[in-house]
């Protein structure tokens, strides 16, 4: 239990350890621990941006899906109201078109039968003049009474 | 253990468990030389070295010091795995505990604890060996005399408690410049007024603490050594029944002993970084 020189080399010795854990001890296993806790920082935060990003995607594809359905619906409207308006265009034309083509054939009626009772009354006229000439060939001049018949016809 | 003959045995057995392997210079030849009994150790005076207890605290400094290097140079940032947990567990509570304490900016501060704190652990921890085992291997080598614990020598703590005694003088000077440190001795608690009491009194403060930082441990320590050698001298199918309570007892006042140990040097540390008292 005597104090002596183990006093100083203990001191000597304690100092040397210190040095040497604090020169190639402590700074290489904090700076790993540092490292490691700066990596799980980073780890989280970028897992918390991830979430909310992900959430405002989800956000952003209901809205986009909401948008479409009622576009699609707009869409579908549309054509409907197109649809009508093209068959209401359609027979509205095919209406026009049967007046047209029937005044047409009215006229076009009208025209033959005038055209027939002409012919008909030209003929009937020459019917005549024969059966009255046959008649009266003998009789009457036939020259006065082709005059008076012309008038006659005229009149008709 | 009743008659004459058994206790004058039983107090050389303890004798010899309490006496430093001791190489000195011996007074009366000048030669350096081993110490071959504790009157020989006593009359070699300053002039002499423990060379059980330099041994096996240098020993235990550099498995310390071997095994955290080995761990500091292969460490990963990426998942830590066995004696790296280990190694990360210890310094985290070394970091906190200087955190918590200290408040000054100072890189060799937590190294210093660590070191502190693993070092004493260790040297305590040679208390739990049983008294004899080493001892006894060392008498096959012909080695007289063997104390393994260091801390049990007062050389071994006086020398740590002086290392911290330095560094705070040093620091306090530093930091508060020369004025500020004799200041501080002179000028408190009392003022001017009152120089020469506040001198004895910041005196006795600043040399108590290397003091108390050496008795403590070393008192600890060699209590408990000297009980695990009493419980020795009983008949070896009895011991068992107090020397497990008391090693087990025992393993909480190493481990207690080394953290107020460092806890006060983180303290003292602080104390001499703080400029404002």
């Amino acid at each position: 239990m005597n104090i002596n020189l183990t006093m100083i080399g203990q001191l000597i010795m304690f100092a040397m350890f210190t040095w040497f854990c604090m020169k190639f001890i402590w700074p290489p296993i904090v700076a790993a621990m540092d490292e490691r806790k700066k990596r799980i920082e980073s780890g989280l935060i970028a897992a918390e941006r991830g979430l909310s990003e992900h959430k405002e995607a989800q956000q952003k594809a209901q809205e986009m899906l909401n948008q479409s359905k009622d576009q699609a619906a707009e869409i579908i409207a549309n054509a409907g109201r197109q649809a009508s308006t093209m068959v209401e265009d359609a027979k509205d034309v095919a209406s026009q078109e049967a007046g047209r083509i029937k005044t047409h054939a009215q006229a076009e009626i009208e025209q033959e039968a005038n055209r027939a009772r002409n012919e008909l009354k030209d003929q009937v006229s020459d019917l005549v003049m024969q059966g009255v000439n046959s008649v009266l060939a003998k009789e009457v001049d036939a020259k006065v009474h082709k005059d008076m018949l012309g008038k006659l016809s005229q009149t008709l | 253990m009743a008659s004459e003959n058994g206790l004058i045995a039983s107090g050389d057995y303890i004798k010899h468990h309490l006496q430093n392997l001791t190489y000195g210079q011996n007074p009366d030849t000048g030669v350096w030389e081993l110490a071959h009994s504790a009157a020989e150790a006593k009359e070699m005076g300053f002039m002499a070295f423990h060379l059980d207890t330099l041994g096996v605290s240098f020993i235990l400094g550099t498995l310390f010091l071997l095994l955290f290097y080995r761990v500091g140079q292969k460490m990963t940032a990426d998942t830590p795995t066995g004696i790296q947990n280990f190694v990360e567990s210890i310094i985290e509570f070394i970091d906190e505990n200087v955190r918590g304490s200290f408040n000054g900016k100072n890189p060799m501060v937590a190294p210093l604890a660590l070191t502190t704190f693993i070092w004493i652990v260790l040297m305590n921890t040679m208390d739990l060996v049983p008294v004899d085992w080493l001892p006894y291997l060392a008498s096959l080598l012909g080695i007289e005399y063997l104390k393994v614990v260091p801390t049990t020598d007062p050389n071994a703590t006086f020398g740590m408690s002086i290392g911290i005694f330095i560094l705070i003088i040093y620091y306090s000077i530093k930091e508060k410049g020369a004025g500020g440190f004799a200041g501080e001795l002179l000028f408190h608690p009392f003022g001017k007024m009152m120089l020469p009491f506040n001198l004895f009194l910041e005196g006795v403060n600043l040399i108590a603490k290397p003091v108390s930082l050496a008795l403590r441990l070393f008192g600890n320590m060699y209590a408990g050594e000297m009980i695990f050698i009493l419980i020795a001298l009983l008949p070896f199918w009895i011991q068992w029944s107090l020397s497990l309570p008391w090693a087990i007892f025992h393993i909480l006042i190493v481990l207690l002993q080394a953290f107020i140990f460092m806890t006060l040097v983180i303290v003292y540390m602080d104390m001499a970084h703080q400029k404002e008292h």
